[in-house]
């Protein structure tokens, strides 16, 4: 953030010539069996609040339940034809990456985002170059906490997870939960889930919320308690390496990690009905975790599901985007999985798109202005005006090393008893040696040198002492403040030394200054009244206050 | 009445006053527990008035002066808000030292009362004044900045003079040499001086110790003077012999010492260390500079906490010192009544620092009539945050920083904080960003599934009533 008044500067110079807010297009997406959208009608009234235009391309919704009528509603101008809305679009969102047919659509020096994927896409990425675009690719937000509302990828994963539990029961033959009906026992069924990204968090959330056993592993050992948290149990490898890479993904692991690793995943497909697998690596085909002896060790009627598919599969016999029937295990590779869930993925990518906006324009005037000194513009940043930025420079802050600190933060005192709990932890030998000597010493000197009478007096302090830290221990720390005004008032006990004073019976000696000693009793006694009527008054009013 | 019976009753007052803090640990019990202390109180005075060492002629003055203080006293604790509870104990605090300033004097002028002592016993008599003078001054004055403080008549920032540990430990020092010269003094005029010397020197000491002590470590400060003041009855009553001011100031005493500790075990704080004064004192500012954490808030406005509120199944309520500024126990209590009757699990986490003295919020929430077993203390609710979909942060900061247990360079490392983070989402009540009391930045704002109310507490909360209610 500390960039913005640099970026606000700028963007003043250049505002100035533009006058005209920019308009938005989205069109419809033309990759086959795709259903998802890049806006839908609440966000155009948000795009439209930041001072933008918005096209939609006519029928660009439809496929995910969102009508031209409801984006006309929220604001939106409706264009029937493509190659229109290109041309009339100063900023193009899009969710896949667009085809050559479209990039050639597509006005010079105009801004497109959508996944880009530049390092499958080379010649894509040339294209787009030559048209002097600039192009924001929602695949390559930087990984930092700030940017996570932006994450596309992550709130696809999440929904891809989702999608991938509920095709996995649809082909599996049995219930999910266990129970106990009048036609019999039904075991509940064992779920695997092989990488806990945001993907397989929610895939473990989604099988435990029907009732599955669920595991799941993955060579990030800090994501254990994540996957306990969304009800799965972490199976561990066990072989001692660090499997966290750059920006909190994954990383290539040693030949012996992955050696024990296939041990625990033969081991696992043997036990459980099903496996949704997630592992991805940045940047390199998928790797394969479950071989073809796996598969054809799995229970009949097991299913597999590789969202791993589009990068090759996690699963050697996957075929990506079909269903396939293996050794009697169903093998699913569908690669559209979000776009399975067409309404929901498109809202919560046209939110993604429009926090990316909201960063883009800063001054709501309608006009974005990619800052390449914001990091998280500079990352998703993969062609600006026509010259290639990508890869971006590695981001500064990982979200890795922050789970450590995490997970060594100080055990919670474990004792805990009436009032209090854990009263006196005990102390160390040192310092209660020392507490002891001086403790001692203390003792032998009144002992040596003080006489009886004060020693009377000085036994009863030390036991009142000891009785009152008893008592104290036990009172609730709801109460303390009546605690308080309680012992103030029983402190006004004090009274008794000015009461005392007043008229002592003896015969006015000589030289006693009766006057001076009555007026200070009486003072005292005046001042301690005022402490002993109100401290009860008010403890009495304070207490008559808790009630159930 | 005969010395042996007033001596009984003493013992009957004395087992009523243990009974009566005894009664506290609970609130089914705790009104039995203030009766107790009721009773043991009218049967010492009695006792004491109608024993053997006060004679009919004081009665006039005893009575006149009984009422007097009976008048002000109950009026004072009639009209006194719950919110400025912490100013009336500290006043009271300080009525207390200055009785015991005023009764050590008394003692020492009047030549009757040391008749009967001769040589160690002179010297330990003469000591037993001086001491409890001192203590007894010390918190007069201290409670005095104390109240002023909590009232906001004095600023409650703290007030570091340069060099204030050589002062504290040459006033010590000159305390130590003029009990020398006091003890030495031949006669009483002449003893008179460095008595008062002393007095001065116990007054100034009271003032620089609490001007010293800012605004969080208040409820440390005020059981603190409490505990002075019990220690100043205990001194005074070795002072005249009586057990019964010795057990008395003994119990009041100790419980003074152990709110202290149970206060700096919750801010993680050395009891020293609050006493002299500072947070981390130096080298505190750069760690906390060094611990600003980057990343956004997440601002939302009384509707959309109205939404969150109505969507949850389980809520828990931190309030804060910022509660009790804003008056806003009663609007609390409001929401937590119409979520409560919608089937939501509101709760409270009382942290056990929070608010300007121990206990504070236990007491405002008690005002509002929320039920006592909806308000948990930390350990108890510290595991539930996990399982809560909201916790509303209410005019707290520093009990609720994160860092205390992520960062072990921040200057709060280490203090038990409510883990309001780990719920599903938080949201923090706030005027401003600006930090809480230590000074340190808190992470807390900055997370994703945290929420940022700015605005007055009472305002704020008023609007999400009436969202809700829509």
């Amino acid at each position: 953030m500390k960039n913005d008044v640099p970026a606000e500067v700028r963007a003043g110079e250049t505002r100035a010539e533009r006058i005209m807010s920019q308009t938005i297009g989205v069109p419809r997406e033309t990759a086959a069996g795709e259903k998802r959208v890049a806006t839908a009608p609440e966000v155009v009234e948000k795009l439209i609040k930041l001072g933008f235009r918005v096209a939609v391309q006519s029928g660009a919704g439809d496929a995910a339940n969102f009508a031209d009528d409801t984006y006309r509603a929220a604001g939106a101008e409706i264009i029937d034809d493509a190659a229109r809305l290109w041309a009339a679009a100063d900023i193009v969102f899009k969710v896949r990456a667009p085809s050559m047919a479209e990039v050639g659509l597509m006005r010079e020096g105009g801004t497109l985002v959508s996944f880009i994927w530049p390092a499958q896409n080379p010649e894509l990425m040339q294209a787009l170059a030559a048209k002097k675009a600039t192009v924001l690719a929602m695949d390559s937000v930087p990984r930092i906490s700030r940017a996570q509302k932006l994450d596309a990828l992550s709130s696809m994963a999440n929904i891809a997870g989702y999608r991938a539990v509920i095709e996995a029961a649809h082909h599996f033959g049995r219930f999910f939960t266990g129970q106990i009906t009048a036609a019999g026992k039904v075991p509940p069924a064992k779920v695997f889930i092989i990488g806990a990204g945001v993907a397989g968090l929610a895939a473990i959330g989604a099988a435990s919320g029907l009732g599955a056993i669920v595991r799941a592993n993955d060579t990030r050992p800090e994501v254990g308690d994540q996957v306990k948290s969304m009800g799965g149990e972490f199976v561990t490898v066990d072989y001692q390496e660090e499997g966290s890479g750059v920006g909190g993904y994954a990383k290539v692991m040693s030949e012996g990690f992955q050696k024990a690793q296939r041990e625990v995943f033969a081991k696992q497909a043997k036990e459980v009905d099903i496996i949704i697998t997630t592992a991805l690596i940045p940047g390199k085909p998928a790797p394969k975790l479950i071989t073809a002896d796996m598969v054809r060790s799995m229970k009949p009627g097991s299913v597999i599901v590789d969202m791993a598919a589009e990068q090759g599969g996690n699963c050697e016999l996957t075929e990506p985007g079909q269903v396939v029937v293996k050794h009697g295990v169903t093998i699913i590779g569908y690669t559209d999985l979000p776009s399975r869930l067409a309404k929901q993925s498109s809202t919560l990518y046209a939110t993604n798109l429009l926090r990316l906006t909201e960063e883009l324009c800063k001054s709501k005037d309608g006009a974005i202005n990619v800052n390449m000194d914001d990091e998280v513009i500079r990352g998703t940043t993969v062609i600006k005006e026509g010259s290639i930025t990508w890869p971006p420079p590695p981001p500064k802050l990982s979200a890795a090393p922050a789970a450590k600190p995490a997970a060594a933060k100080p055990a919670v005192p474990a004792a805990k008893g009436h009032g209090h709990g854990a009263a006196s932890a005990p102390a160390s030998v040192k310092s209660s040696a020392i507490v002891f000597l001086v403790g001692a010493a203390m003792f032998w000197f009144i002992g040596a040198y003080a006489p009886a009478s004060f020693l009377a007096h000085f036994t009863v302090f030390v036991l009142a002492c000891f009785v009152g830290y008893m008592v104290i221990w036990n009172v609730t720390p709801a109460l303390h403040t009546p605690l308080m005004s309680v012992t103030n008032a029983i402190s006004s006990i004090i009274a008794i030394g000015a009461l005392v004073q007043v008229a002592p019976p003896i015969a006015d000696a000589a030289g006693r200054p009766v006057v001076w000693i009555i007026g200070l009793a009486v003072v005292s006694i005046a001042l301690v009244a005022i402490n002993m009527f109100g401290g009860f008054a008010v403890t009495q009013r304070m207490l008559e206050m808790f009630r159930k | 009445m005969s010395a042996t019976l007033s001596t009984v009753s003493y013992i009957g007052a004395t087992i009523l006053f243990i009974l009566s803090l005894g009664g506290l640990s609970n609130p089914e019990t705790s009104r039995r527990g203030n009766l107790y202390g009721m009773i043991g109180m009218t049967i010492a005075v009695l006792a004491t008035v109608l024993g053997p060492q006060v004679t009919s002629g004081g009665y006039p003055w005893i009575i006149g002066a009984m009422l007097v203080g009976a008048t002000i006293g109950l009026y004072a604790a009639r009209v006194v808000k719950m919110t400025q509870m912490p100013e009336l104990v500290a006043l009271m605090h300080s009525l207390v030292g200055l009785a015991a300033v005023l009764v050590g004097f008394a003692n020492y002028i009047d030549p009757a009362a040391t008749a009967q002592f001769q040589g160690a016993e002179k010297t330990i008599h003469e000591v037993e004044i001086y001491i409890g003078i001192l203590i007894g001054a010390v918190t007069f004055s201290g409670s005095v900045i104390a109240f002023g403080k909590l009232s906001g008549k004095i600023s409650g920032k703290q007030m570091l003079l340069p060099a204030r540990h050589w002062i504290n430990l040459a006033g010590l020092l000159a305390v130590i040499w003029f009990l020398g010269e006091f003890i030495g003094a031949e006669s009483i005029p002449q003893g008179m001086t460095p008595l008062i010397v002393m007095t001065v020197i116990a007054l100034l000491f009271g003032i620089h110790m609490v001007m010293a002590i800012g605004g969080a470590d208040m409820p440390v400060v005020v059981s603190m003077l409490n505990s002075y003041s019990g220690w100043a009855a205990a001194a005074t009553g070795f002072m005249l012999s009586n057990d019964l001011l010795i057990v008395t100031g003994a119990l009041v005493g100790s419980s003074g010492a152990i709110l202290s500790y149970i206060m700096c075990r919750a801010m993680n704080r050395n009891f020293l260390s609050v006493i002299a004064g500072g947070f981390g004192t130096e080298g505190s500012a750069p760690a906390a500079a060094g611990a600003q954490p980057a990343g956004e808030v997440f601002p939302i406005v009384a509707n959309e906490t109205a939404e969150l509120l109505r969507g949850a199944k389980n809520v828990i309520i931190v309030p804060g010192y910022g509660m009790a500024v804003a008056q806003a126990q009663h609007t609390v209590y409001e929401i937590t009544k119409h979520l409560r009757d919608k089937g939501v699990n509101v709760r409270f986490g009382i942290h056990p620092v929070a608010g300007r003295m121990p206990g504070h919020m236990n007491v405002l929430l008690a005002e509002a009539k929320v039920p006592y077993d909806i308000v948990m203390e930390m350990d108890e609710i510290n595991a539930d945050f996990p399982d809560t979909d909201v916790a509303m942060v209410i005019g707290a900061n520093d009990i609720v920083n994160p860092a205390a247990q992520e960062d072990p360079a921040s200057p709060i490392a280490g203090m038990p904080v409510l883990e309001v983070w780990k719920a599903k989402t938080s949201i923090v009540m706030k005027r401003s960003m600006a930090s809480g009391y230590a000074g340190v930045d808190n992470p807390l704002f900055y997370k994703d599934n945290n929420r940022m109310l700015f605005g007055d507490a009472k305002k704020m909360l008023d609007e999400v009533m009436v969202a809700l209610k829509a």
